[in-house]
């Protein structure tokens, strides 16, 4: 008996539709057909009324999100894919985000973005836009990388008292597994160590969590130890382990899907370097996705985004200055 | 029963019809005065950014207020004083929020028409237009979910507001759902400079709502009384269950998009048309017509309110205004989950 990312983030939104009646889905295809990835599969008949299908109307979807937290519910909103939130973008930033600071009234809404790059999905299916988000005031960002958090995380998420941005990777989605499912489990904001090393610490968060442990493991054939630092959460951003790590170590890499402009690794190396310069016994170091869309073709994609392969290099190169 | 809704005015308004017309006529005036009283304040330098005045749709307005009861849901706009004030908004909440009072509802945080009190289901607006139509929405299926039934949601936007996506999708939703919405265009032939020449290409704005499966209806905005069966049979339609309800009233904003703009782009001949009457002046004289008011009480009544207005004012203007040393700075619920990371190591 195993459990996938996606059986996960389905189990926890079953459980807070179970737990709590003011839990409601909404989205494109999330009822009886249980959603473009199946991620709310039977729900619809679990939950009678619960589980709603939504026109094409990212913004209208929002905005209803929105009405209802106000009317104390608690909705989960389904993005088909991350992209595609940026037609509902103005409700999200600008109405969503600002309810709380403008008025008092907390604005507790989940919205999912399966997000991140499969083989094949091109410039429209495969974004990672977690850092857009991160830039506006009055969110949270939250970026699960196991099965574990992308449960636990997500049943968190729904009890914020304010708007998440549940950015689940849909690389993750099918091929990473666990045992079962989580009893407890470290606090949203809080980052983790996902494996412990002392020559460079390298922080990322999501999928590439997964190809900075298979460098850190090629690396250790070199006779390397890498620290791995899983942030969990892009926004709140947890500086304190970072500044540990990186202090441990004196070797910082960020390593992020997403593209390299003013991004999530920018800010966690501006955050280490202001605070941290002494610490370092090298300049700090980044690896992004390449500054275009992101490409169709697996040739081109996997030269595009960080693999394993790119990490160690990206690595080994700075463990030699 | 998609076509537009026409339904005769009875020749003999009834007795609570008057009381309607003269409780409207009040929160006009009332609006008229506030609006002038700000514009005032503007002018002398008094009020941060800027000042939006409802001059020439308070009859509009003021019958989605009235029309709406208490446990409603109303998303008003920028030139809703009359409505917001009729569905329960005391005048000083205005006021504290153009002054920036931290003792109003908005602290300072957001000013002028951005206001409102969500739990109240009184909802504060972004500026982005169309943006709050899918949140009275998803306040209405809230309910439906939680199956409480008999209230419904008012959402006020102009002609500018119908060309955005927002528009459309909120409405489509609405209509799927069979929400009930009373959306209320003031079409006030500007949205800021733009003519409707440039805002749309149908015959008439109500024409739209074929294309969603709602109900609609057309008012001269001008008319009080008028503005007052419509928008009231479209809240009552939308309470007695037949979905979302579209309501067009044609009327001429008779002032600036906000007092920095003298309008003066605003073709002289549409003022000379019946579409540019100051529904103020028409409410007026319809009461005078009925024998509901005369001038003298008018008057009285106008001395009264310019009295309320300049009270709450005075009042405002010795209240506190934000202290930045003493705000939280988080805009966030969750204490525990607010980034403490800030420049300069603060």
């Amino acid at each position: 008996m195993s459990v996938t990312y996606l059986e996960a983030i389905r189990e926890a939104q079953a459980r807070a539709l179970r737990d709590d009646p003011r839990v409601f889905i909404y989205g494109q295809d999330v009822g009886a057909f249980g959603g473009a990835f199946k991620a709310t599969k039977n729900l619809a008949k679990e939950f009678p009324g619960r589980v709603l299908d939504s026109p094409i109307s990212e913004d209208a979807m929002v905005g209803l999100a929105v009405g209802a937290a106000i009317e104390g519910m608690r909705p989960v909103v389904e993005m088909q894919f991350a992209d595609f939130s940026t037609v509902g973008f103005n409700q999200i930033v600008n109405q969503a985000a600002t309810l709380f600071w403008r008025t008092n009234v907390p604005c507790p809404i989940t919205v999912r973005l399966p997000f991140g790059g499969t083989s094949g999905s091109g410039p429209f299916h495969s974004q990672c836009i977690e850092a857009i988000y991160a830039h506006y005031p009055g969110l949270v960002v939250l970026t699960p990388a196991t099965v574990e958090d992308a449960y636990s995380m997500l049943l968190e998420a729904v009890a914020i008292d304010d708007p998440v941005i549940f950015c689940e990777h849909k690389f993750l989605y099918y091929h990473l597994k666990a045992e079962k499912l989580p009893s407890e489990a470290l606090p949203v904001g809080k980052a983790r160590i996902a494996r412990e090393g002392r020559d460079l610490t390298i922080v990322t968060y999501s999928a590439m969590v997964h190809e900075a442990i298979e460098a850190a493991a090629e690396l250790a054939t070199e006779g390397w130890e890498i620290e791995v630092v899983d942030l969990r959460s892009v926004k709140p951003l947890d500086t304190d382990t970072v500044m540990a790590s990186a202090a441990r170590t004196g070797r910082l890499l960020c390593v992020g899907e997403a593209w390299p402009w003013g991004g999530v690794t920018a800010e966690i190396i501006a955050r280490v370097t202001s605070e941290g310069y002494g610490l370092l016994d090298a300049p700090p170091q980044r690896l992004n996705a390449k500054d275009t869309p992101v490409p169709y073709h697996p040739n081109l994609w996997t030269a595009h985004r960080p693999t394993a392969r790119s990490v160690a290099s990206a690595a080994r190169n700075l463990l030699r200055q | 029963m998609l076509q537009t809704v026409h339904e005769p005015r009875s020749a003999e308004p009834p007795a609570r019809f008057r009381e309607t017309c003269l409780a409207a006529c009040r929160f006009m005036l009332l609006a008229r005065v506030l609006d002038d009283k700000l514009a005032a304040l503007y002018r002398a330098g008094k009020i941060h950014g800027g000042v939006f005045l409802g001059r020439g749709q308070e009859a509009l307005s003021v019958s989605v207020g009235l029309s709406l009861k208490k446990n409603d849901v109303f998303a008003p706009l920028i030139r809703d004083m009359a409505g917001r004030l009729a569905f329960g908004e005391p005048v000083i909440d205005a006021v504290r929020t153009y002054l920036g009072s931290v003792l109003g509802p908005m602290r300072g945080r957001d000013g002028n028409v951005h206001r409102g009190r969500p739990r109240e289901g009184y909802l504060p607006m972004v500026s982005h237009l169309g943006a709050m139509i899918s949140v009275v929405n998803g306040m209405l299926l809230a309910r439906k979910l939680k199956t409480i039934s008999g209230t419904v949601g008012a959402a006020c936007i102009g002609d500018g507001a119908t060309s955005t996506g927002a528009f459309h999708e909120a409405l489509n939703q609405a209509a799927v759902e069979q929400l009930p919405l009373i959306l209320v265009v003031a079409n006030n032939q500007y949205a800021y400079s733009t003519p409707t020449s440039h805002q749309f290409a149908c015959r008439d704005l109500v024409d739209k709502a074929a294309g969603y499966g709602v109900e609609s209806q057309s008012v001269d905005g001008t008319d009080l009384a008028a503005c007052l069966e419509t928008v009231g049979n479209a809240v009552a339609r939308a309470r007695d269950g037949r979905g979302p309800q579209l309501v067009v009233a044609s009327l001429l904003r008779l002032c600036g998009h906000g007092e920095h703009d003298d309008a003066g782009y605003v073709d002289s001949k549409l003022k000379a048309s019946p579409v540019g009457r100051d529904c103020l002046k028409v409410a007026e004289e319809y009461l005078f017509r009925q024998k509901w008011m005369d001038a003298a009480q008018l008057a009285a009544l106008r001395n009264k309110l310019v009295r309320e207005v300049e009270e709450a004012v005075a009042q405002v203007q010795r209240e506190p205004t934000p202290d930045p040393f003493a705000e939280e700075w988080r805009a966030i619920a969750s204490k525990h989950l607010s980034e403490t990371h800030q420049e300069n190591g603060d």
